[in-house]
Parts: C-alpha cells; sequence; structure tokens
C-alpha cells in the first residue's frame, strides 16, 4: 500500500465521516442532547482535522480546526447547541465537504463563505466563554528560548529579560564551524511514577548519548537494604554531564515523556575549560538491544544488588529487572484463580461474537457484480435444467422433480442474497439532499425545513447513484417553486416554516419515494396557460386536472416566470423523469392547490432481475415488466371500438382505453391483429391514462436476468433489454413506456407528437 | 526478533499509515479500532509498545490507558499516545492515565519511529 492508497481511503473515511457529521448535527437540531452524538460529531471533525494533517492539506486543517474548537465548546457544555448555533454548524459541515472535494477533485471552494464562517465559528467560542480566547489561541508557543546565543556564548550565563538582554535573530549556517560545545550538568532523579508509566531511566539516558558526549554518576545513596526495598520505588539519581554543541532546549526534550515524573536540573557547567571531575563511566547500549543478555544477568544482578548499584549503567539496568521481577511476581498471583479466568474469557467470546453481529467487509464492486452476473447464469441454467427435465421425462419420476425444485428454490434464494449485497440504504442521497434544502432556501430567502423518513430502506446500488441527480432537481424545484415565501405563506395562515418531506419504502418488489411539499400546489390555470403558450397543448384541450399537472413533465415546459438561478437551469421535470424512467422507474405527480403537491417515484429495487410476464406476439416471445401490468383480460368483440383511421379503443367497466397492437408497434406484422383472438394487458402509462396492449397469448410469469442489448448489440426502439429463457432462446424485454408513447405517434422511431397525443387524451 | 506494536485507532486512514510505516521500519503490528478492542487485543498480542489515539467510540484513549495500567501483566508496557490534541491539558490528562509519552499529529513517520525507539529497549 503506497500513499495514494491511503490517501484514497482517507477520503472514502472522509465522506463517511461528513455523513456522520451531518447527521449528528441533525439529531441535535433535532434536540438530541446526548453525549455521545456531540461525540460524535466532533470525532467526525476532528479525524478530518487528523487524516488531512498527514497529507498536508492546510486549507482542509484549518477549517476543521476552527470547526472543532467550536464544537469542543458544545462537548464542554460551554456552548449550548441552539438552532441558530446549529444552523452555523451545518453550513460550516457543507464548507468542510466541500473542503474535502477540492483537496480530492482540485478546483476551488466559496473561500468568502469559508471566511465567513471561521468568523462566526470563532464568535461562537468566543462569545458564550468569556476566556474563550484561550482555546482559540495558537499552540503552545513552540521552543524560542534562544539556544544559539548560548551556545555561542558558553561562558555567559544564561541570558534573563532582566538583564536586558535581546534575542537577535541568528542564522546556524554562518555559524556552525565556529561553535563551541558547552558543558551542561544534568541531575536526574526520577520518581516511582516515572517507572509506572512505562518510562526507564536507562532509556532516557541511552537518548541522551544522542545529545552529546556524556559522563554519567549514579547516586545509589537513597537504596535502602533488600528487605526494605519496595520492587518498584525509585532509588537512583544521576550526575550527567554532556558536552554538546547543543542547547538545553535539546537536553530537556529528552527528558520530554518524563518531566514530570522527576527532578530534573540542566545548567551550564561552571567551568568549561576544565577535565570533568567524575570519572567516565562507560554506557553501555549493548544490553538494552539484547533482550535474551539482559534476562540473563538478571539473576545476576538480583543477587548482587547492592554491588552492582556501584556502577551506574548496571543501575539503571537494575532498575529495570526489578520491575521485571515484579511483574513476575503478579504473574503468579494472577494465576491463583483459574475458574474466574475461564469465565472471563467465556465473557470475552461472547462480547467477540456480539462484536461480530455488526461487522462489515469493503469488497471491490467488480467482484460482487461478478458474481452477481454468475448467478443470473446459473439461475437461467437451472430454468434450462428443469425444462428439459420436464421435456424428457415423461415418467415424471418425483424425487428428479422434487430435487430439481429445491435447486430452483436454492437458486432463487442465492440470487436474492446477492443481490442483498449490492443493496444499500438509500440514507446518503438523503442526507445531500438536506445540504441542498438549506443552501436553496437560503438562496431565496425562505425557511424550510426537511423531513426525511425510510432513509434506511435498502435498493440497488446503481438505483441509488442514479438517483441523486433526478431528486436534487426536484427538491430544488420544491424549495423554489413549490414553497412559498414565509410572508406569503403567514398570509395564508400557514406555517412560516415550509416542509418538505422526502420518504422511501419498499412496496411490491419496489422502492417507492415520495417528495411532499406543503406549498401552494400547482397553479393550473398557469400551468395550463404555459402548456398552450408553449404550443403544447391546443387551446380548446379538455384536460382533467391529473392531466395538467403532469403537463410540467413535458419537455419545452417550465413555469416560472423568470428562469431562476436555482431550479431553472434548463433542466426541466421532463429531464428528471427520463433519468427516473431510465432507471425503469415510475414518476407522478398529485397537487392540491394551497396545500401542496406531492412526486411520487416507483423504481425497481435491481436493475438485473426482473419478474415478468412472458408473452407470445406475432410468434416472438417478449416478456413485459410485471410491475408495468395493471390487469389481464381477454377483449370482447362488443367492447372494441374504432376510433379514428385506424385507432381502437377498449371499453373496460365504462371507461374508454386506447388499445395498442404489440405487433403492429414493433413491426412484427404490417396489419393489426384481431383483439378478439388475443389477449389484453392493460398498463399504466407514465401520463396518468392506461393503454391495453394486445398480445397473441400469455405463457405465464417469470422471473427473468436482464442482459443488456445496448452492451450486446445496440438500443433497440421499443425494447429495453433481453434475457435468455429457460429453453435457452433470447426473449426481448418490451419497454411498456416506449411502446406506448410510440402508439401515439404510431412510431418508434420519432419522438411521439405531443400535440397530437394531447389531443387524443383531450378527446378521450 | 521483531518489536511488536499495539496500535489502536478510529480512523481507517491513521490506521492504515501506521501499519505501513511500522511495518516499513521493521516492526509487528497488531491493530484495534477503539479502545475496548484495544483492551481485548492486549491479551492475545503481548505488545512491546502501544500506540493509541485519544479521541475514540466506546472506549477513549484516556480510558483504555487506564486500563492497560490496570492489568497486572501490560501494566509497564510503554504507551505513546498519538493525537492532534498538541494543548497541555490533554496531555496532562494522558499522563495522569499513565501514558508513556506522546506523538503530535499531524502524524509523521520518522517522529513516530524516534519516539517508539525512545521508549523501547
Amino acid at each position: 500500500m503506497d500513499m495514494n492508497e491511503i490517501k484514497e481511503i482517507f477520503f472514502q473515511e472522509c465522506e463517511e465521516q461528513l455523513a456522520e457529521l451531518e447527521s449528528g448535527l441533525l439529531k441535535l437540531n433535532d434536540g438530541d442532547r446526548d453525549p455521545e452524538t456531540v461525540n460524535a460529531v466532533f470525532r467526525a471533525v476532528h479525524s478530518i482535522k487528523g487524516g488531512a494533517g498527514a497529507f498536508g492539506l492546510d486549507d482542509l486543517v484549518s477549517f476543521a480546526h476552527v470547526f472543532e474548537t467550536t464544537l469542543d465548546c458544545v462537548r464542554s457544555n460551554k456552548l449550548e447547541p441552539t438552532q441558530d448555533v446549529l444552523k452555523v454548524m451545518l453550513k460550516s459541515a457543507d464548507v468542510l465537504a466541500d473542503l474535502v472535494s477540492a483537496s480530492r477533485d482540485g478546483g476551488g471552494v466559496d473561500e468568502g463563505r469559508s471566511r465567513g464562517l471561521v468568523k462566526e465559528l470563532e464568535a461562537l467560542a468566543r462569545g458564550e466563554l468569556p476566556t474563550g480566547g484561550a482555546a482559540e489561541a495558537p499552540k503552545p508557543a513552540a521552543p524560542k528560548p534562544a539556544p544559539a546565543p548560548a551556545a555561542a556564548a558558553p561562558a555567559a550565563p544564561a541570558p534573563t529579560d532582566e538583564s536586558g538582554f535581546q534575542p537577535v535573530p541568528f542564522s546556524f549556517d554562518d555559524e556552525e564551524e565556529t561553535i563551541v560545545p558547552s558543558v551542561y550538568e544534568v541531575t536526574f532523579k526520577p520518581r516511582r511514577e516515572l517507572y509506572a508509566k512505562g518510562n526507564e531511566a536507562a532509556l532516557l539516558l541511552r537518548d541522551l548519548t544522542r545529545v552529546g558526549e556524556m559522563s554519567i554518576n549514579c547516586d545509589t545513596e537513597t537504596l535502602p537494604h533488600f528487605d526494605k526495598m519496595d520492587p518498584e520505588g525509585a532509588y537512583f539519581s544521576w550526575k550527567i554531564s554532556v558536552k554538546t554543541e547543543k542547547g538545553e532546549q535539546d537536553i530537556r526534550s529528552v527528558f520530554e515523556f518524563a518531566e514530570w515524573d522527576c527532578d530534573l536540573d540542566v545548567k551550564l557547567a561552571e567551568t568549561t575549560d576544565e577535565e570533568l571531575p567524575m570519572v567516565p563511566v562507560p554506557f553501555d547500549l549493548s544490553a538494552l538491544d539484547d533482550d535474551s543478555a539482559s534476562e540473563e544477568d538478571a539473576a545476576e544482578d538480583a543477587a548482587s544488588i547492592q554491588a552492582a548499584a556501584a556502577e551506574a549503567v548496571a543501575a539503571a539496568e537494575t532498575a529495570t529487572n526489578v520491575s521485571k521481577m515484579a511483574a513476575a511476581a503478579s504473574r503468579v498471583e494472577k494465576k491463583e484463580s483459574q475458574a474466574a479466568a475461564a469465565a472471563a474469557a467465556a465473557a470475552a467470546n461472547a462480547a467477540n461474537a456480539a462484536n461480530s453481529a455488526g461487522q462489515t467487509i469493503r469488497v471491490d464492486l467488480d467482484r460482487v457484480d461478478r458474481l452477481i452476473n454468475l448467478v443470473g447464469e446459473l439461475v437461467i441454467n437451472q430454468a434450462m435444467l428443469s425444462q428439459s427435465v420436464i421435456e424428457n421425462d415423461t415418467t415424471g419420476t418425483s424425487s428428479i422433480n422434487m430435487g430439481l425444485e429445491e435447486l430452483q428454490q436454492l437458486t432463487r434464494e442465492i440470487q436474492d442474497s446477492v443481490m442483498a449485497i449490492r443493496a444499500q440504504p438509500v440514507k446518503p442521497v438523503f442526507q445531500r439532499m438536506s445540504r441542498i434544502v438549506r443552501e436553496v432556501a437560503d438562496m431565496v430567502g425562505k425557511s424550510i425545513r426537511l423531513v426525511t423518513e425510510g432513509e434506511n430502506t435498502e435498493v440497488d446500488k446503481t438505483v441509488i447513484d442514479k438517483l441523486a441527480e433526478p431528486l436534487t432537481h426536484m427538491i430544488r424545484n420544491a424549495v423554489d417553486h413549490g414553497i412559498e415565501s414565509p410572508e406569503k405563506r403567514e398570509a395564508a395562515g400557514k406555517n412560516p416554516e415550509g416542509t418538505v418531506k422526502l420518504t422511501a419504502k419498499h412496496r411490491s418488489g419496489r422502492i417507492v419515494i415520495e417528495l411532499v411539499d406543503d406549498g401552494a400546489g400547482i397553479n393550473r390555470e398557469k400551468v395550463r396557460q404555459k402548456a398552450i403558450d408553449n404550443d403544447l397543448i391546443p387551446a380548446d384541450a379538455n384536460l382533467s386536472d391529473e392531466e395538467i399537472d403532469n403537463l410540467i413533465f413535458m419537455p419545452g415546459f417550465s413555469t416560472a416566470d423568470k428562469i431562476s438561478d436555482i431550479s431553472g437551469r434548463g433542466v426541466g421535470m421532463d429531464v428528471v423523469k427520463r433519468s427516473i424512467q431510465a432507471l425503469g422507474g415510475r414518476i407522478s405527480i398529485s397537487s392540491r392547490p394551497g396545500l401542496g403537491s406531492t412526486f411520487t417515484m416507483s423504481l425497481p429495487l435491481t436493475l438485473a432481475v426482473l419478474d415478468g410476464m412472458v408473452v407470445t406476439v406475432a410468434g416472438q416471445t417478449l416478456v413485459v415488466p410485471l410491475t408495468a401490468i395493471v390487469e389481464t383480460l381477454q377483449p370482447e368483440a362488443s367492447s372494441i371500438h374504432s376510433f379514428g383511421a385506424n385507432q381502437r379503443l377498449i371499453s373496460i367497466r365504462n371507461s374508454f382505453c386506447p388499445l395498442v397492437d404489440v405487433g403492429r408497434i414493433l413491426n412484427f406484422r404490417g396489419t393489426q391483429a384481431n383483439p378478439v383472438e388475443g389477449v389484453a394487458l392493460l398498463v399504466e402509462s407514465e401520463g396518468g391514462g392506461q393503454r391495453a396492449l394486445m398480445v397473441d397469448a400469455i405463457q405465464g410469469q417469470r422471473q427473468v436476468v436482464i442482459k443488456s442489448l445496448e452492451a450486446n448489440y445496440t438500443h433497440v426502439p421499443g425494447i429495453a433489454a433481453a434475457t435468455i429463457l429457460g429453453d435457452g432462446r433470447v426473449a426481448l424485454i418490451l419497454d411498456v413506456d416506449a411502446v406506448v408513447a410510440a402508439s401515439r405517434g404510431q412510431s418508434l422511431k420519432q419522438e411521439s407528437s405531443l400535440k397530437s397525443d394531447m389531443s387524443l387524451a383531450a378527446a378521450g | 526478533m521483531k518489536k511488536k506494536v499495539l496500535t489502536v485507532d478510529d480512523s481507517r486512514t491513521i490506521r492504515n499509515m501506521l501499519l505501513v510505516t511500522l511495518n516499513n521500519a521493521g516492526f509487528e503490528t497488531i491493530q484495534a479500532e477503539d479502545g475496548v478492542e484495544g483492551l481485548e487485543v492486549l491479551e492475545e498480542c503481548n505488545p512491546d509498545v502501544i500506540v493509541t489515539d485519544i479521541n475514540m467510540p466506546r472506549l477513549d484513549g484516556f480510558g483504555f490507558i487506564e486500563g492497560v495500567r490496570r492489568n497486572d501483566k501490560y501494566r509497564a508496557v510503554p504507551i505513546l499516545v498519538l493525537t492532534t490534541e498538541s494543548d497541555a491539558e490533554k496531555k496532562n490528562r494522558a499522563r495522569q492515565a499513565g501514558a508513556t509519552g506522546w506523538i503530535v499529529k499531524p502524524f509523521d513517520p520518522a517522529k513516530l519511529i524516534d519516539a517508539i525507539e525512545r521508549v523501547t529497549a
């Protein structure tokens, strides 16, 4: 693994942390005061900052730092997370997300915005906290006690402020060659806490050798008699003379980890020219490097402990061994209760088992897709096997049939489980929407609250990925056009704060996503007029309310009087509709004037398999997606009515429905078939109306594995995809909406003529 | 013999960095994602040195350090705190809990290895 891969991991992790951050903030916004929520929010920012620091992403670090500081005030209850505070924080979370994407993909961020937020965050940290300046203060001042001048003038006493000494800028490069080494005297007396925290006098002394040449003298006077000795006590102190070109700070930094737990004194030796009064004691580092050697020494040292104390390094070594002995002793004690240990182990195992329940692994999507594809083949193969057994087995051996049934069930289960791997909660997409609501509401000066429901509803990852764009557009529309301004809302007796509700749920093998706003609803008069002005419908068209509402999905339709910055980007609801349809989904709208609108999207849970009705049309086998079919019926001659030159209607329970011959539309045959000889599939077209599709016969219902035609051949109008049936033949999957659309214009090649379509609807 | 390092950090990024850095420097590395897991793993891996983060879910670094220091078998293992907290208060709390030393983030491989070398024989 190299740094680039780790960076990739970092950005993945950032996404997760950002999601965590946002959902935590939203929870706080809803009044959640669980300290763990605040902690999780804090940790998310903290983690991003930590990783960003490692990659030198300074902009990200500095913003995260300010954000973190303010969050810390919330965490320590110095700042009450009111709605106003959270508003700033949610915005900050957005900016943080922008900074993350900017770091990943390049590109800039709105600097004015982030600077403004930094100010707001800092104000929050200060405002509620009179001494907040301290929390904001820059890092502890870097070591600045000017070791260089001291080194340059070794004989001079350490300069003090009183002496009027002013540090002078000093360049090492010029002077390095001429630095005269100075001698420091270090007194080091560890306390027992030093050892308790895992520090080690011998190791510290070893470190000191890096600073310069030194001689060590160990003071063993306080060492009590062996009987009275606390095995974990600290009895030695050391006097060390260090001859170094470095400063006092470098010596002190050796003891950085230990300075609280020892008495340390570092000063320049009075006389630097004379020889050291002490006899240098060789500092044997090899003992530290070789574990086994020191173990062997242990017994020896322990026996001759008082003799050993004479030598400084050995003494340090002893201190090590003494604590090792103590550890060994406590190990013996531990053995006393084996039963208790076993019980603890069992408990630990249980805890492990509980942990593993929530464990996840990350798998490359390609691997999953390969598996899904293979399972698809398995399903096809199983179907073929079943079919050939049925065809060849006239005796009907029950054991084979039973085995086959089991196989079928198993393959189905495998398939479902594999599909479940790709299934993901819609949560990330929903979370993105809350940001969009915030931003757009801010831009247009409205106050809007996004409520989400069912965000743990799972759906295929591909569907989720492709859902974001149309959903974003719809949310923008709802905020920009759907919800009225606070003044208008108040005038209408509504809560000035608008609500947009986004829900997801499973319904009969599909996922249904609803977007509900409590705005003004669709202004039907305006929509109708607009459609007439834009030449989308004839001026005298007689449309139902539902049909008027659905006009907004037509290409070239836009109700906003002036194209606004937010939703009017040249993309209309027709594009939304097309992207939903591309996913095998449907979208519809219902609206109540003054009360708001509801957009309902229904999408397949997966794009890999489909429940279909296998039908025969002009000798060809076709699959019609089951979800499109409302009902099937056998038309009677009396209910078929001619309409126009070659259109026909079928009357079903006193309402008329256009009859569409699938064989004719797909050019399987030149003339229309006799409806009475076939079967009519009543399908719902997304325009709200229904159509009856004529097919010759129904073979049955089957789950089929979708094979893309585009990937293997080319796009065929009216055909959504293909599949392989049990007998090994390829069957085409009907694109119901395309066929219905084509029936309006009588051709699949060109886009349906909307005018004639609407006039037909008007007449019908 | 390779020295064994137990790292405890909830960030996948930092865990990977630690792993790469420590493996490159010739250490054997065992990793845990939070204090609770750290204490569980501790029993099995018998580390020579522990590197831990402070801010973690379930059990934070302070609690983890205290847990290690309460463990008769492992209480003398050096523990380095790896954290962005550079302010004295956090450092002090870590010390009170029983930390041996600390490494201030941003993560710097050289600093990390140096600190480990300093506290291990």
